[in-house]
Formats: C-alpha cells, sequence, structure tokens
C-alpha cells in the first residue's frame, strides 16, 4: 500500500516536471543560435598557369574559416575556389574516393584530397601537385605517360581458348588471389610518391602499373601470364623496384603494391 | 548543327519559355544578336600544335624537397649511400695500393692510425662502422623482402627500427672492439 502510494507521487511530480518543460519563457523566444567560433587556417597552394609561362610556380596562401567548411581537404579547396579565387584549379569529382581525380600531395604525403581530413591544429598546410609530374595548371598533373604505361601491360583478360559455353569458371581460392589488386582506383599516389619513377619514369612501369600487370598474371582464368611476365623481364621495367615502400604507405586506399611487386619478381626468379 | 553545340541553346529556350509577344521573329533575332561571345575555332591540326607548344612549357611538380621525410625512402637512400660510400673507399683503398703499394701497405697504414690521438681513431672508427654496420643489416631486410617475407606496410615500418637499433648497438660495439 506504502508503495503503491509513494509510485503515485512519483508519477505525479514526474507529470509536474514534463509539463513544465513545455512552458515557453520569453528568453526562450528570444533565444539566438550559438555562433561557432570563427577558426581560421591557412593553406598554401601551388600555383601555376600554362597562360603565363614564363612565371615561376608559385605557393598561393588562402586562410577560410574551418567551422564553415567542410571535413575534408577537398571540402576547403571547393570553399577556396567558390568563395575567395576561381581561377585554382584541381581536378575532383566522386568526393568519396572511387574516381581518383583529386590525388594530389597534401602536408608531404599523396592522398585524395576527399579522403584526407583538415588538420585542425592552426599549422598552415601545404598542397602541391602529385610530384615530379608535368603540371598542366596548378594542381592538374598531366598522367599521359601513367595511362600509356597501363595500356602498354595490356590489362585485360586474354586467353585463347574460352569456354565452349559460359562464362570463365575460378575456384574460390584463385578469386581471393585478386583481392587487394583489382580495388587499384589508378589515382597515381603510389606511382608519384615513388623516388625510383621520379628519376626513370620514361622507362620503369611504376608501382599501379605493376600491380595491376599482377593481377593479371595471378589471374587464373588469363592464359597470357608468360608471355606479360616476358615484357617485365628487363633492368627497367620491374627492377627499378627498389622496395622502398612509399608506394604502399601513401596508397590511399590502402593496398600494398611493394608486394604485389615482390611477387612478380619471385615468379620472375622462379623461371 | 545543334543549338546546344553553337551555344544557342539557352537563347532560345528563354524565347520559347517567354510570353507570346517575346516569341515573334524579331524578338527572337535581336535574343540571338544578343549573344556577344565571340568564338574562335581552330582545326583539329593546329590543337595538337597548341597542346605541345604547352607541353613544352609545362613546370616538373617539386619532389623530394616536399615529401615527407619518412622511414620508407630516407633508409632506401640511405642504404644506396652507404653502399656507395663503402665501395668507393674499398675500390679506391685497392687501386691507390695498386698504385702506390710503399704507402698504402699494411705496415703503414697501422704506423699512421697508431700515431693518431685517441679521440680523430673512435671518431674515424664510427665514421667507417655505422654506414657498414647499416648496410649489412639492411641488406638482410633486403633479402627478407626478396624471399617474400615482411612485405607490409607495418613489417617494413618495424624492421626498419630494428635495422637502427641493431646499427646502434652494432657500431657501438665495433668502436670499442
Amino acid at each position: 500500500m506504502q508503495s503503491l502510494v509513494a509510485r503515485s507521487v512519483r508519477t505525479q511530480s514526474l507529470r509536474a516536471v514534463s509539463a513544465r518543460t513545455f512552458v515557453s519563457s520569453a528568453a526562450r523566444w528570444q533565444a539566438v543560435p550559438t555562433e561557432k567560433p570563427v577558426l581560421q587556417k591557412e593553406f598554401k597552394i601551388y600555383r601555376w598557369n600554362p597562360d603565363e609561362p614564363a612565371k615561376k610556380p608559385t605557393l598561393q596562401s588562402y586562410t577560410i574559416d574551418l567551422n564553415q567548411t567542410g571535413p575534408m581537404i577537398l571540402d576547403a579547396l571547393i570553399k577556396i575556389k567558390n568563395d575567395i579565387d576561381p581561377t585554382l584549379t584541381f581536378r575532383r569529382s566522386c568526393r568519396e574516393g572511387i574516381c581518383g581525380s583529386c590525388a594530389m600531395n597534401i602536408d608531404g604525403q599523396n592522398t585524395l584530397a576527399c579522403l584526407c581530413r583538415i588538420d585542425r591544429t592552426p599549422k598552415d598546410t601545404k598542397i602541391y601537385p602529385l610530384p615530379h609530374m608535368y603540371i598542366v595548371k596548378d594542381l592538374v598533373p598531366d598522367l599521359t605517360l601513367f595511362y600509356k604505361q597501363y595500356k602498354s601491360i595490356q590489362p585485360y583478360l586474354q586467353n585463347d581458348n574460352p569456354p565452349a559455353e559460359g562464362e570463365f569458371l575460378q575456384t574460390q581460392d584463385d578469386r581471393k588471389k585478386l583481392d587487394g589488386l583489382y580495388e587499384c582506383i589508378l589515382c597515381a599516389c603510389c606511382s608519384t610518391s615513388c623516388p625510383s619513377y621520379w628519376w626513370n619514369q620514361d622507362e620503369y612501369l611504376g608501382p599501379a602499373t605493376l600491380m595491376q600487370a599482377y593481377r593479371w598474371i595471378a589471374d587464373s582464368r588469363d592464359s597470357y601470364g608468360a608471355q606479360r611476365k616476358e615484357k617485365l623481364q628487363n633492368e627497367l621495367s620491374l627492377y627499378r623496384c627498389h622496395t622502398i615502400f612509399n608506394c604502399s604507405r601513401t596508397c590511399p586506399k590502402g593496398l600494398n603494391p611493394a608486394e604485389a611487386i615482390a611477387k612478380i619478381k619471385l615468379e620472375l626468379a622462379a623461371e | 548543327m545543334s543549338t546546344r553545340a553553337v551555344g544557342l541553346g539557352p537563347a532560345l529556350r528563354k524565347a520559347a519559355l517567354s510570353p507570346r509577344i517575346a516569341r515573334t521573329p524579331a524578338n527572337v533575332r535581336s535574343l540571338l544578336l544578343k549573344r556577344s561571345i565571340q568564338t574562335e575555332s581552330i582545326q583539329a591540326a593546329d590543337s595538337a600544335g597548341i597542346l605541345n607548344k604547352q607541353r613544352l612549357a609545362r613546370p616538373s611538380s617539386p619532389h623530394f624537397t616536399i615529401y615527407q621525410p619518412q622511414l620508407t625512402w630516407i633508409g632506401s637512400i640511405a642504404n644506396r649511400v652507404t653502399g656507395s660510400a663503402l665501395s668507393v673507399l674499398l675500390y679506391g683503398f685497392s687501386l691507390a695500393y695498386l698504385v702506390a703499394p710503399g704507402t698504402f701497405d699494411s705496415t703503414h697504414v697501422i704506423e699512421f692510425v697508431g700515431s693518431m690521438p685517441d679521440a680523430v681513431k673512435y671518431a674515424g672508427k664510427a665514421i667507417l662502422a655505422a654506414p657498414f654496420a647499416f648496410h649489412s643489416w639492411n641488406g638482410l631486410r633486403h633479402l627478407s623482402w626478396d624471399m617474400g617475407k615482411l612485405l607490409t606496410v607495418k613489417a617494413a615500418y618495424s624492421s626498419g627500427y630494428a635495422v637502427l637499433g641493431a646499427t646502434a648497438i652494432s657500431t657501438v660495439a665495433l668502436v670499442f672492439m
């Protein structure tokens, strides 16, 4: 009986409290939304304009309020382009790390601007294009050679004996060999982080292309493995890799080109 | 040629959507005349020339001066530098011995080193021991990579730090030997 009374008292007091929360006071009506404090951050961005080719490339400084900007470097770049300087040029498309367009060097590391969080410390952030590439404008590098190299490894299934009907079949274990290889989006972060590629990109294929070469060598459905390996059997195409590991360290997709190249070397050595 | 190709799309759309008065031919013509942007057409062959001219002027983006110093590539450069230095020393000394066997034989070298003060002896030993130790230990790391081991970023880093530690210990050991 006592507990019953106690419960009814409690519900009454609860009702009183909840009723009070709906009372609107004058102060509540006049409340202004709290504004976020201004958080200024300086971005130093590499600029070069092809219309004035005699002018040396420079670092241009932009300061924006991080509390009025999205969380990623790409958001900051878009804000700068929209609000401060429409001539700032960079590639971007998907803003979610699947197209590979916004690859650039941010604070000394190659990564995708859309996957790279803005460092919210007061230190300035330096943004350069991918290292040791010819520059079309500002943060846009010329990737013609990179794509030509990719084309040169014939990145497609080659098999002279297709199955009589239906598709190529593959065991689950054989399919697993392609995991960690096929996810590459060809953003060129790894190749342009590789010192060997800096010095020898005219002949060395670079980690991105070599990992794709291994992707087709490792594919059980492809019957041109021997020819593919034969093409790499020279001093420069493959063996300029000195297992530096910059490629795997910088890959924004978390892939491991260094391992793929080491596996090609092992297969070539075993022949 | 479609309206889109010549850039008349917006003008025509504006004319079509505007009230009937504006849709008389004269008004449409005046809308067309308002288009003030001049375009210059070039032949396909010329565009290649313009591209090639621009390609000649393109700068190369900065590389090792702006790339973050990381154990990966700094370690690799150190391996290259120590290897070259040790080779230069080996071949240089051998050639010097061939050229002037009288001055570079063991007796003279021992006498020369013996006449040095202790500080120079230890400093010289450290300068020789550190690159030798680093290059040897890092060589083992490279051999393991070539055998298909330690091929993850984590393993590359931990083995890198192990090499640095082993280098420090063996340098001290060689100096006081």
